[in-house]
């Protein structure tokens, strides 16, 4: 039984859900301060994020930097559009390919689920090509590093 | 049937994986495939022979046109690409289910000068 769910919406979204045990004040720290952060947004055995930069605040911006150890690694950029504690995040965020992707618009929920949370990612991408170049992006990731972030993919 | 082994090579290629990822919108043209990766045509139509003779691809004869869309096997293979991905990102949500359980919750941790 897996708790994620991933579909896509339209042309341009991708919806991600998971439940969590947590309550949603737990969920929206996890999400936002770096210490936390560091310790979960990885992939594969091996990867770590030696920077994680979080500026949790509107108009604040992050950085998160990831790397295997052994001379590979990538990086993202984004900015903080809206934080209500602790129940939602709105961020753009890009990938460095090295070339930057298209920005990805995300929307996080944190809703109260009995006593957890049920968390719900919406990415706004700017067109279906770039949700497609996401997901093979994300099919290179899981190829040669066994790595996904919260990317998307098509599921219909 | 084809070889597992045609299969990998076939999909060894970030631009061939582009191609079955944009596929998996619908059948498209040869122009409308080279657009989102800055090639020649020439370099794209080599990209979807190899994928054609893998298997994964099938083109459709349409006029002038020879639109491609999924073949079958490109639609297992692209639904195996995405519960690995599935599963890996799975596996960070379920380190953040660690990261939470060790995380006290706000309201029990006692405050300054207070006891338990």
């Amino acid at each position: 039984m897996s708790k994620l769910t991933l579909t896509t919406e339209g042309d341009t979204h991708v919806i991600v859900t998971r439940r969590f045990a947590a309550p949603p004040e737990a969920l929206y720290r996890a999400h936002t301060d770096p210490k936390l952060i560091q310790k979960w947004l990885l992939g594969p055995e091996g990867w770590t994020m030696p920077v994680c930069i979080n500026e949790a605040k509107p108009g604040g911006k992050f950085r998160y930097e990831w790397t295997n150890g052994k001379g590979a690694g990538f990086h993202i950029t984004g900015e903080i559009l809206e934080l209500e504690p602790f129940s939602r995040i709105v961020h753009v965020e890009r990938m460095y390919l090295p070339d930057p992707t298209p920005d990805n618009h995300i929307e996080t929920r944190f809703d109260p689920d009995g006593t957890g949370t049920l968390m719900t990612m919406r990415m706004t991408l700017p067109d279906a090509q770039t949700r497609a170049a996401m997901l093979s992006t994300g099919m290179e990731r899981g190829m040669e590093a066994s790595y996904v972030r919260l990317e998307g993919m098509i599921q219909e | 049937m084809q070889s597992l082994d045609s299969t990998f090579s076939a999909l060894a290629d970030p631009t061939r994986r582009g191609i079955l990822a944009r596929l998996a919108l619908g059948e498209a043209t040869v122009t409308e495939l080279a657009e989102p990766f800055e090639m020649t045509q020439p370099a794209i139509s080599q990209h979807l022979k190899v994928l054609e003779d893998a298997g994964l691809i099938i083109r459709r004869i349409d006029g002038t046109r020879r639109p491609r869309r999924l073949a079958r096997a490109g639609i297992e293979a692209m639904d195996q690409w995405l519960a690995m991905l599935r599963k890996a990102l799975d596996k960070n949500y379920d380190r953040l289910d660690e990261v939470l359980s060790a995380m006290q919750p706000p309201s029990k941790q006692p405050r300054k000068g207070e006891t338990r």
